[in-house]
């Protein structure tokens, strides 16, 4: 038996047993079924992706049984391993066996773990579903899978009204993707016949010059279903416009945060691009499309990211970035990259939040970083596995422009291999926004660094903390769940005059707290995943990227272009240069304005008000869209209910025979007593038998 | 199976035990009552496994035929047969039967014989109108089948049950009527009652377009389809918890059954001359009926609403006139019958305990009713459409169907995904999420074994529906096919009509995507 059954259906076993496990069992047994579940997956995937780096593997089909069959569609359960999945097995198992194992040590003052571990584990199954998938409709399935167990974990503090709004938020907004991937797959189905996916990639380069009606204008085929498919990847992958939901999505635990909302799940859209890369191939409309909503998001993301105070919403925009740049990778046709860096970002941002889930602990729950300050000395360990994550997503390391080998952090390889393309395939304008957003990047993120470990200790200020100490706890832990927490702590982000109070300084000083070391349980996948953001970038990049190595490696699993590598591999000096300037340029601004002169920041915002409250605010899309839609449909629901169902159709309708039966028959005593039914009925009866006599007669 | 009436039977047990129940205490009725729904259910479950599927398989079996008595040269016979549309519709209504019985066996104080009668009676009149072969008969079954439920909502029902009654009645009336007239015409020109036969019998295109405009009065009130719903939410609303689930799960499957029976077999010109304003009709329903539950205070009027969303999805498979479709349309049918009976039960189980249907009480369920919080969430996903709960097959085939007739009217059933998400886990935040802070709230125990096994039955039959459909659409293939054949010379064509392409040219690749610039 194949192990990928092992794999995918072990995580479902153990959150099914963890789910249902009586609560007298207490909470270890369901947490030791569910990492020990996870363990056991990925150490089962990782010798299936050494196999294809191997080069000596086929993609291979594990049938399960039949799903649906109607008329000529048949959609079976099946579980496909190619190289692509490959990589996406090891992505989602490591990660979800880590976020698992830090769990222990994170939720560990939880009183529903078993409930958490469950929701995880029927997170990573459902997303192993959607990366075996060999038909849309099974894809379909993890799509809308990973989607309830991330709207179940965003809410798993369901108590939280800011919790729950943002669960229903991150679903429904999902659905505005789904509806054009459900789309897309109609459309699909109808013109190849099937739901299959190599039989569609196999016929796809055939449908040059077909044309396709839809809304009532004529198409081109293949951009109107690569599209429609495209809205479906944006809205999991929360690109520009559908990515509203991602930053709300933080209200869920940090674990979450890491595994769902960085690593794996938001991963899933450039995923579900490359897998139907073959396609996009015959559009250059929808590549075009697909490039640039990339670029948009990513310098979107980027621009909010530099101003938000919350450590855990920086990082949130952060991903929506760099997922800006992997879309853009697959759109300039070098998904060999966009796939590099999904698997280089999966370690580094999963490192990044579990991180700043160790400083939260830390840190009495407290999550703005206007109140952290001089941690390192604290929680040295966290300090520097966040410390390497930040040189990863940076992307530091030495071009190869001597000669030399390129040797660099993870996110070096990959994001300096996007750019690069980008620059190869002749994409100017999102060459230059990769450019200044690896900039970007390199500014916010070491602004975090800054602010959450450097600089003197702004403990005060916060109402965690004081909490915190004015309990007597004293350890960072008290007896409260994030559940019972005060929703208004979240506004505190949101105060127009940000940055300002970072100079403050009836904020400084401990206040006397004494922030702790996380557990070794949560500092264990800290430091693995270090190893992934260090060396991940150096030791893959030849599979991933590499013109002849990469060939090998991907093996038509996604359309892999050769000639883009090679080109890539030849562009000017300065191009390959241009990534590295712009991350020292951040890191420089960032120097000077967090640590030279920490006055600066409050001046800037205050001379650049308006750009700064845009930022802040981010961009108003919440707001915008609360104008536009959400509010015209409780509006126009009310309408219709009450102007509609009440004060039309029943108006002239039921009521309105009421009244001319009464004006006629004088029945309006009956009418109350409620015998007009029975009236009513005799009058049936008896219409039914003279119909009958006159028949027979 | 051979010469055992099973048929008969099927409306026998409930039948004698209606008349039985009346003479009963009330503890005895119920007995009785639960009795005779599990006979009828472990028949159901006979039926299904001697039901004959693939090549070779009869359309029509367990066919038993008594001539009652001549009329003008039309022969009226007590005429009883089963294609796989009818054994999965009978299947659906034995299963929920039970449950229904299960659910009023506390709820229920008054006049409990009566009650039990009035369920049994509405048993025998739901099998009986889906195994109806004879068009009299059908008549008779499916007119009748509403008696017992004006008596349920109009007896057992809440407040205002009087005025739920009489506009669920007065909207039916008209339908009926014109419905009895078409029936007649149909007899008098055919000379025959026996609906296997006009299934095949090719009316005039004029004749059927009266014929369609006659039958879709009645069955578009019964689905309900906009504009006719409003008798749906107050007809819920007053209706007692047996009767909403019954109401939903099967009494509104009667339209879509007629319209799979009647509407499209009989008349498929007609149908075809009528697609535009079903789909019309639909597309309004899906988006205001959702837009309208979005905005509802009152649980059963916002499931109800729902129902109307989701009828609509019925309608336009049904009317896409292809085999994904009209299988998508049942599967909905199906899948809305147990789910949307689950989530009645649902609002009874805590109506139960607080009595009020207002939303806004409740709030935290999940803290002190956690087996109740997850039995409504698996309840409100597959509502909701999620893969792997029954309704999202049904869902996606029909959607599917209508895609290859209408992308415009597929987007716009679609967005119902979007809407349905919206006003489902709105409400089910408002009910079990938030904190527990209402003291008669805090009150409320979470499920017994009686509650426990009725939702637990639902919740297994919605997953199985979603994980392995094949067992409910092996039966119905065959009659799918003879349908769409039968409507083939009909079906319009779609307006995607993708013309074929050619092998893209030699790609270069060079590293400019622009080598692809003249895809159009």
């Amino acid at each position: 038996m194949s192990p990928i059954y092992f794999i995918v259906f072990l995580p479902l076993i153990a959150a099914a047993v963890a789910g249902l496990s009586n609560k007298a069992f207490g909470s270890t047994f369901p947490k030791l079924v569910t990492t020990v579940s996870l363990f056991a997956a990925c150490a089962l995937s990782w010798p299936i992706f050494l196999q294809y780096l191997g080069g000596h593997a086929e993609p291979t089909i594990s049938p399960v049984f039949t799903w649906m069959l109607s008329g000529s569609m048949q959609v079976d359960w099946a579980l496909r391993v190619d190289s692509l999945t490959a990589v996406m097995l090891v992505v989602v198992t490591s990660v979800s066996f880590l976020v698992h194992l830090y769990s222990w040590g994170y939720m560990s003052e939880e009183p529903d773990q078993p409930r958490f571990f469950a929701y995880l584990s029927l997170f990573t199954f459902a997303m192993l579903m959607l990366v075996t998938a060999n038909n849309l409709v099974q894809m379909f399935f993890g799509w809308e899978g990973v989607g309830l167990a991330s709207y179940l974990l965003i809410g798993f503090w369901f108590r939280k009204p800011s919790a729950n709004a943002a669960a229903i938020k991150a679903f429904v907004v999902n659905r505005v993707g789904d509806l054009g991937f459900m789309l897309g797959i109609f459309g699909t189905f109808l013109v190849f016949g099937t739901i299959d996916i190599p039989t569609i990639l196999a016929a796809a380069p055939n449908m040059h010059g077909s044309t396709i009606g839809f809304l009532g204008a004529r198409f081109d085929t293949m951009t109107v279903l690569c599209l429609l498919l495209f809205v479906g990847a944006m809205g999991k992958s929360a690109q520009l416009g559908l990515h509203t939901w991602l930053p709300d999505a933080m209200e869920g635990p940090t674990p979450v945060s890491a595994l769902i909302h960085a690593a794996t799940m938001v991963t899933a859209g450039v995923f579900m691009v490359c897998r139907m890369s073959p396609m996009f191939e015959q559009s250059a409309v929808a590549l075009g499309v697909v490039t640039f909503v990339g670029a948009a998001t990513c310098f979107f993301a980027a621009t909010v990211g530099t101003t938000q105070t919350d450590i855990k919403r920086v990082i949130a925009y952060s991903t929506c970035s760099q997922l800006g740049y992997m879309f853009f990778a697959a759109g300039v046709g070098a998904y060999g990259a966009a796939m590099f860096h999904l698997f280089t970002h999966a370690f580094f941002k999963a490192l990044l939040f579990l991180g700043a889930g160790s400083v939260i602990h830390a840190m009495h729950h407290e999550q703005d970083m206007r109140y952290y300050g001089g941690l390192w000395k604290k929680i040295p360990v966290t300090y520097w596995t966040m410390m390497f994550g930040t040189l990863a997503i940076t992307g530091v390391g030495i071009p190869g422009i001597f000669g030399n080998t390129a040797f660099g952090f993870a996110g070096f390889h990959s994001k300096d291999a996007i750019i690069e393309a980008s620059y190869a395939a002749g994409q100017t304008s999102a060459f230059w926004v990769g450019v200044f957003v690896a900039l970007l990047t390199s500014f916010y993120s070491w602004r975090l660094v800054f602010l959450t470990f450097h600089g003197k200790p702004r403990w005060a200020g916060s109402e965690h903390i004081q909490h915190a100490v004015h309990d007597h706890h004293g350890h960072g832990h008290d007896d409260h769940a994030h559940g019972q927490e005060a929703a208004e702590d979240e506004g505190a982000g949101h105060t127009p005059t940000a940055d300002e109070i970072l100079h403050d300084h009836g904020h400084e000083g401990t206040a006397g707290y004494h922030p702790h070391e996380s557990p070794i349980v949560m500092l264990i996948p800290l430091i693995v995943l270090t190893l992934g953001a260090i060396f991940a970038g150096f030791v893959f990049h030849g599979f991933f990227i590499e013109p002849s190595a990469g060939e090998t490696y991907w093996h038509g699993a996604v359309a892999f272009n050769e000639h883009l590598m090679h080109a890539m591999h030849e562009v000017p000096v300065w191009v390959k240069l241009s990534a590295t300037i712009a991350m020292l340029s951040g890191l420089a601004i960032a120097y000077g304005a967090y640590i030279v002169s920490p006055s600066f920041p409050a001046k800037f915002a205050e001379a650049f008000r308006p750009l700064y409250l845009f930022s802040l605010n981010k961009w108003y899309f919440d707001e915008l869209y609360n104008f536009l839609f959400v509010r015209p449909a409780f509006a126009i629901g009310r309408l219709f209910w009450k102007q509609g169902d009440e004060a039309t159709i029943d108006r002239f309708g039921p009521n309105g025979v009421a009244k001319v039966v009464q004006l006629g028959g004088g029945v309006t005593a009956k009418l109350q007593s409620g015998y007009v039914y029975a009236y009513a009925f005799i009058m049936l009866i008896g219409l039914t038998a003279a119909l009958t006599w006159v028949i027979a007669r | 199976m051979s010469g055992f009436p099973i048929l008969t039977v099927m409306l026998a047990v409930p039948a004698i035990a209606a008349v039985a129940c009346l003479f009963l205490n009330a503890q005895g009725a119920r007995w009785l009552a639960l009795a005779a729904t599990f006979v009828d259910l472990a028949l159901g479950i006979l039926l299904w496994a001697n039901f004959q599927t693939g090549d070779g398989a009869a359309q029509w079996q367990f066919v038993e035929h008594v001539r009652l008595f001549g009329i003008g040269g039309a022969e009226f016979a007590w005429a009883l047969g089963i294609d796989g549309f009818a054994l999965l519709l009978i299947a659906l209504s034995v299963f929920l039967m039970p449950i229904c019985i299960g659910a009023s066996w506390l709820s229920i104080e008054k006049r409990v014989p009566e009650y039990m009668a009035a369920f049994l009676a509405t048993e025998v009149l739901m099998i009986g109108t889906f195994a109806a072969q004879d068009l009299m008969l059908f008549y008779v079954f499916f007119e009748g089948g509403l008696i017992p439920m004006f008596l349920i909502i109009g007896i057992w029902g809440g407040a205002n049950r009087i005025y739920a009654s009489y506009k669920f009645f007065l909207y039916t009336l008209l339908g009926s009527l014109l419905m009895l007239i078409a029936i007649i015409y149909m007899i008098l020109t055919t000379g025959t009652t026996s609906i296997p036969v006009l299934m095949q019998h090719d009316f005039p295109a004029h004749v059927q377009t009266w014929l369609w405009l006659a039958f879709f009065a009645s069955f578009a009130v019964k689905m309900p389809m906009w504009p006719v719903h409003t008798w749906l939410p107050d007809a819920h609303v007053q209706a007692p918890t047996a009767g909403s689930v019954i109401l939903a799960g099967v009494l509104l499957k009667l339209g879509g059954y007629g319209f799979l029976r009647f509407s499209l077999p009989m008349f498929p010109e007609a149908s075809a001359q009528f697609i535009w304003l079903v789909f019309l009709l639909s597309a309004v329903a899906v988006v205001y009926t959702s837009l309208v539950a979005l905005v509802q205070s009152d649980m059963k009027k916002l499931i109800a609403y729902s129902s109307v969303a989701h009828m609509a999805i019925v309608t336009f498979g049904l009317f896409a006139l292809n085999a994904q479709g009209i299988e998508g349309a049942m599967m909905v049918m199906l899948g809305h019958g147990v789910v949307s009976g689950a989530l009645f039960l649902c609002v009874g189980v805590i109506y139960d305990r607080l009595h009020t249907r207002e939303i806004d009480r409740y709030g935290g369920l999940a803290i002190n009713m956690p087996r109740y919080a997850v039995l409504f969430l698996l309840f409100t996903m597959a509502s909701v459409g999620l893969p792997g709960t029954s309704n999202f097959i049904g869902e996606f085939l029909s959607l599917a169907g209508l895609y290859q007739v209408s992308t415009l009217y597929a987007l716009l059933g679609t967005t119902g995904i979007i809407l349905g998400a919206a006003y489902m886990l709105y409400l089910y935040r408002r009910v079990a999420f938030g904190d527990l802070t209402k003291d008669d709230v805090k009150a409320m125990p979470d499920l017994d074994l009686r509650e426990f096994a009725m939702l637990g039955a639902l919740a297994a039959v919605t997953l199985w529906m979603g994980v392995y459909p094949e067992s409910f659409m092996k039966p119905m293939r065959g009659d799918v096919e003879k349908l769409v054949a039968r409507l083939e010379r009909a079906a319009p064509a779609g307006d995607s009509a993708p013309t074929v392409g050619k092998p893209a040219p030699a790609a270069h690749h060079e590293a400019a995507p622009a080598a692809h610039g003249e895809a159009h």
